[in-house]
């Protein structure tokens, strides 16, 4: 009754290098992404942290390095923020409802629909760009104003909120749709008591995280006239810029003190949006379900 | 196995099925007079054009338990969920025939299948309360029909009914999910109840669950059946002859060469027929283990 020694044997020598080959790989993939990203972040904090000062948070743009802040940029953003949430998560919410819970998926239509958000969400940024110079800038005459930015920014992030929010919806468990059904619920019971409450830390986190995106875009921003020397405080239906812009503008110019100030921007804009990805991951975690 | 030493000589169709309850069964079910509440006349269920089920007709009686059994894939599943029209959620089902439920057509233009759902109550295989509290789950059924009058009453009047109260009645407020899956399915049955329908179906309600809270379960079905008529799917033929007092034999026909497999129902009548004295010999060599 004794095992021979080969049934508990070593793997061949060649399995093993490969083994450890892959490991090494893996470990340098790593290292190079951790690092890129540590030295950018190092050098941009080396560099602006002296500049992160009320003046930046507050005073409008100005000619001389010392005076320039970011103040109208900064409440532009937040305003087109503010705007884009409002924007995006009705119609996103009700697209992915409709898709999810209400669309037959035998009608060409309906596929075609699904197929264009999927397409939609992989187009450049500058392409809306140029969709919103033309179209709401020009073609309807909305002007050079905060709100067209807001319109082009709550187009791009769309997609990204549809997809979010059916992937939430679609973890809702269909026994709890059955359940509510069998209980004489209408539809519109169904969905609107037990689908979407179910849904929404998801639908929340997408709609941070897309947010996240729309709030570092420049390029489509750039077309539709964020204007880079804005003294005054935005409003709606008046000329504006964002933070990003006005990032872009001070790397543009020959002193040495204004690309300070944009490694100082730069610091304002990865607060905001590490701020909001960490919102977006306690949101997860604190209403996970599990069924 | 000592099932097997003290078998009488002459053996049970059934091992381990108790002769005796299924004599006190025949004698419940032939002393009280019958009434119709289905009429289930060739029903036919297709999906996508594929029959699932095939010309059944019968008729199910108010206040008795019935109980569907057969193989896995004899449409007995889709069958129950006819009864309260849980099929037409499947966009590609079709039903035809006529269920009469006191006369009226479930399947007629003019009826609304949140009506009929209404009034038949249905629980599932697996316990599904809704990511809520326990107060909610049972709450939810009369919120969305209107009764706000006397709803904590209501509450536990169905938390009562499905033998659940005195275990949560301290934590209402808790959610549904901490309960065991016992009491989970106890939940779905109080959150029926709650509506107060005149049906309750059950698709294997105890398939997901441990003896202990399997026997909770055929006790309630069993008390509940004075005020309800229940309809049960179960894969478990003791669990059957334990709690029905009619029993329907499903099976499955194969139409090989288009490779399609359609539920046929090929016996119907009072449990301990069934189990003991069956016509057909499919019944029989399902009963007695030689078949599924």
């Amino acid at each position: 009754m004794s095992v021979s020694p080969n049934v508990l044997g070593s793997r061949s020598t060649g399995d093993r290098v490969r083994g450890t080959a892959f490991y090494i790989v893996l470990l340098v993939s790593v290292t190079i992404g951790f690092l890129l990203l540590g030295v950018l972040l190092v050098d941009v904090v080396r560099k602006g942290i002296g500049y992160v000062d009320f003046t930046l948070l507050n005073e409008p743009n100005s000619s001389d390095p010392q005076r320039a802040g970011a103040g109208p940029a900064i409440r532009g953003t937040i305003y087109m923020m503010v705007l884009l949430l409002v924007m995006v998560v009705p119609i996103g919410v009700g697209t992915a409802l409709y898709l999810e819970e209400y669309a037959n998926r035998e009608r060409w239509y309906n596929r075609l629909l699904e197929i264009n958000i999927q397409n939609l969400a992989a187009v450049p940024s500058i392409v809306y760009g140029i969709l919103g110079l033309a179209f709401l800038v020009r073609g309807i005459g909305l002007g050079r104003v905060l709100l067209a930015g807001a319109l082009i920014l709550t187009l791009l992030v769309l997609p990204t909120v549809i997809v979010a929010s059916r992937e939430a919806i679609r973890a809702v468990p269909d026994s709890i749709r059955q359940g509510a059904y069998a209980l004489g619920a209408t539809q519109w019971q169904v969905v609107w008591r037990q689908v979407l409450p179910a849904a929404i830390p998801g639908i929340a986190t997408g709609s941070i995280l897309a947010l996240a995106r729309a709030i570092g875009e420049t390029a489509p921003l750039l077309l539709v006239g964020a204007l880079t020397f804005v003294a005054v405080n935005p409003t709606i239906l008046g000329s504006f810029t964002a933070l990003p812009i006005q990032i872009y503008q001070w790397v543009g110019r020959p002193q040495e003190e204004f690309r300070l100030l944009a490694a100082a921007g730069i610091i304002v804009l990865l607060a905001i949006l590490l701020t909001m990805n960490a919102f977006a991951i306690w949101l997860r975690n604190r209403y996970q379900r599990r069924w | 196995m000592s099932d097997m030493e003290s078998a009488p000589a002459a053996p049970a169709k059934i091992p381990g099925m108790d002769e005796k309850l299924l004599e006190e069964r025949a004698r419940e079910t032939t002393s009280t007079k019958r009434e119709v509440l289905f009429d289930v006349d060739t029903l036919n269920v297709a999906y996508g054009g594929v029959p699932a089920l095939k010309d059944v007709s019968l008729e199910i009686y108010k206040n008795y338990v019935t109980a569907f059994i057969g193989p896995s894939g004899c449409g007995k599943s889709t069958f129950i969920r006819c009864f309260n029209r849980m099929n037409d959620l499947i966009p590609t089902a079709s039903v035809e025939g006529t269920i009469l439920y006191h006369g009226t057509d479930l399947y007629g233009n003019e009826v609304d299948p949140v009506e009929v759902r209404k009034r038949i109550g249905m629980v599932f295989q697996k316990p599904n309360p809704f990511p809520k509290s326990i107060y909610d789950n049972v709450a939810f059924g009369p919120r969305v029909l209107g009764w706000k009058k006397d709803l904590g009453d209501r509450v536990e009047r169905a938390l009562r009914h499905a033998a659940l109260w005195d275990e949560v009645k301290n934590r209402l407020k808790a959610s549904a999910y901490s309960l065991s899956g016992g009491q989970q399915q106890r939940l779905c049955i109080a959150r029926c109840l709650a509506v107060e329908p005149d049906v309750l179906l059950m698709d294997e309600p105890a398939s997901a669950l441990d003896p202990i809270s399997t026997t909770a379960i055929e006790d309630l079905m069993h008390d509940l059946k004075r005020e309800y008529t229940i309809v049960i799917v179960t894969h478990n033929m003791q669990q059957a002859a334990r709690v029905a007092d009619m029993t329907a034999f499903f099976s499955v026909e194969v139409d090989e060469e288009r490779d399609i497999r359609t539920g046929i129902l090929v016996e119907y009548d009072q449990t301990p027929t069934i189990f003991t004295n069956p016509t057909d010999k499919r019944t029989e060599d399902y009963v007695t283990g030689r078949f599924g």
